[in-house]
């Protein structure tokens, strides 16, 4: 392993443990037009990684494949495979809810359930079957996405009435409470201040000890912080993918080179 | 040149405001002026005996119990058959059905049911449940005829509701392991449940002034007893309204007219009712 070339060592200096997902040879089309093309890359398990490319080139389509959410879009095709933990999530004997308990899934715009803070976080475990100690199960939850402090004294109201940093910490702390391994998230602060972003940014860096994270972002300067390897998508395909590290100083490709430095996109 | 633009925009929008309030208080006062007429004939023949008598040849002693019980029954009935039945049909088509060719038929056939007339109905309920279910002219018969009346009405108002839902609640509940049926049941229905309550009223409040449907399932006009049970005959309060106001005497004009009273009272309290459970619905959603 030590013979490899330079220019081969970010991908395998990762010197990932075993990967998480691994996607293989990945070809996705909406209607006839692919929106991801032969794309190959695998997730290392406790790692962030990020997702970036211009708007368009299908970083939410290859996210969404994760976990199977492609599933709701009608006409969407797909070919290749997706591993996860070695198996194929896309095979018939699979079962689409069985992955996206395992693989949870943050939205770019919070997205709450109109119903209590405590219900938001409790619903994904009672409804598969996690009732025993919901109460204690919903504080890990919510401490764990750093948000317990601000909302022990309120749980049984609304969630709606939290500010959009909060609703936004809230629907992680949802998703923690399945206990997944792995968390998408897309662009998931997008739709925040400043302060809030940090605080979640900060979040990440706690979670990626239990957990893989693969965040979709189009602020460079939230994946150069954040992650630990980047991949650049481009209308469909993989441009580069390796340590955050050298995707942003020592870019390989061109093209990377010019969308981390601002050039495009 | 630039102000007189913005003063002609200006008057436009006021004409215009002017007309739709025009329309609006023509649509009150027309009803007031309705109230008005029908309060002035039928109120002094509307006592606590007018709910608690049957009809009769004498004005004096005519009431409306059979009428308004029949009422109550057909409605209660034709409730607990169009509601589960329609809002079922609609979460299926609106959550499950795939979208193609065929529910797009199924949309359009809907739309196209909710527009024929009643009377249609009515010759349906004869032939199916009357005479070929052998049903008679039951209140059950009556309550079949009314859910299919109804039952288009229903399912577009709840599929509207269901959609109103944003996919982001969906998306949501999927992405935490929950199948179709729990996301639904769950999250999508306590989201829509105010406007299929909407929904279902409306449908309810036109079962209850239908008339035509009745008259052709053979309702009786002259009932002296009060429905024990769905299999039993029935009038119900249009058709003993119109009975009365097709009499040539005037008494039995103004006992039509305190009739009018009662079904606009009965109407009124139902849809308080449901405002009622709609607010409590949305309180407890939040
Ligand atoms: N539901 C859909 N139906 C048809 N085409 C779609 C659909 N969703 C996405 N596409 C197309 O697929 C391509 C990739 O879309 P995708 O949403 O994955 O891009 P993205 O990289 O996430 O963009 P953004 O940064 O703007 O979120 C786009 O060309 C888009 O038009
Ligand atoms: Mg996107």
């Amino acid at each position: 392993m030590n013979t490899l070339t330079k220019s081969e060592a970010p991908i395998s200096s990762t010197q990932q443990p075993r990967p998480v997902l691994e996607v293989v040879e990945v070809t996705i089309r909406y209607g006839e037009k692919p929106a991801i093309n032969k794309v190959s890359l695998s997730i290392p398990q406790h790692r962030i990684t990020a997702i970036i490319g211009p708007s368009g080139c299908g970083k939410s389509t290859l996210l969404r494949a994760f976990n199977r959410m492609n599933d709701f879009i009608p006409n969407v095709k797909m070919e290749g495979q997706i591993l996860y933990m070695g198996s194929d999530i896309y095979v018939r004997e699979v079962d689409p809810v069985e992955v996206r308990r395992r693989i949870g899934m943050v939205f770019q715009k919070p997205n709450p359930f109109p119903k209590s803070i405590f219900q938001n976080v409790a619903w994904g475990p009672s409804i598969n079957g996690f009732t025993r100690n919901l109460e204690a199960r919903v504080e890990q939850s919510l401490r764990r996405a750093a948000l317990w402090e601000e909302v022990n004294d309120r749980l049984h109201e609304s969630a709606l009435a939290l500010s959009g940093g909060q609703q936004q910490r809230l629907c992680i702390a949802r998703a923690l409470a399945m206990e997944p391994d792995v968390i998408l998230m897309d662009e998931p602060c997008s739709a925040l201040d400043p302060v809030s972003t940090a605080r979640i940014e900060d979040l990440m860096f706690e979670l990626k000890e239990r957990y893989t994270i693969v965040i979709v972002t189009h602020n460079m300067q939230q994946a150069a912080r954040v992650s630990n390897l980047t991949a650049f998508l481009e209308n469909g395909s993989l441009v580069e993918f390796g340590e955050t590290d050298q995707v942003f100083t020592r870019p390989r490709n061109k093209r990377t080179e010019e969308y981390v430095t601002g050039r495009f996109g | 040149m630039k102000s007189d633009r913005l003063r002609r925009r200006h008057a436009t929008a006021k004409i215009f405001r002017l007309l739709c309030a025009a329309v609006a208080w023509a649509g009150v006062v027309i009803l007031a002026v309705l109230l008005f007429h029908v309060t002035r004939e039928g109120i002094r023949w509307l006592d606590f005996q007018f709910l608690t008598e049957f009809p009769s040849r004498f004005p004096e002693q005519a009431g409306i119990k059979s009428a308004l019980w029949g009422t109550v029954w057909l409605i209660t009935l034709t409730a607990a058959i169009s509601i589960p039945v329609g809002v079922a049909a609609a979460i299926y088509l609106e959550e499950f059905s795939p979208k193609n060719r065929l529910s797009q038929l199924i949309e359009v056939n809907i739309g196209n049911l909710a527009g024929v007339p009643s009377i249609v109905y009515g010759i349906l309920g004869l032939v199916l449940f009357v005479r070929f279910l052998a049903l008679g002219r039951s209140v059950l018969a009556g309550s079949l005829t009314m859910t299919l009346l109804i039952l288009p009405v229903i399912i577009i108002a709840a599929r509207e509701a269901l959609r109103a839902v944003p996919d982001s609640i969906r998306q949501a509940a999927f992405a935490l392991g929950a199948t179709r049926w729990q996301a639904v049941r769950a999250q999508v229905l306590p989201v829509a449940l105010p406007g299929i309550l909407t929904g279902v009223i409306l449908a309810l409040s036109r079962a209850i002034g239908e008339t035509a449907p009745l008259v052709m399932i053979g309702a009786l006009t002259y009932v002296a007893f009060v429905p024990e049970g769905p299999m039993d005959a029935f009038t119900a309060l249009p058709i003993q309204i119109f009975n009365w106001a097709s009499r040539p005497q005037e008494d039995f004009h103004q006992l039509a007219a305190a009739g009018i009273i009662v079904l606009l009272v009965t109407l009124l309290l139902m849809n308080a009712t449901a405002v009622w459970i709609r607010q409590r619905a949305e309180r407890t959603g939040r």
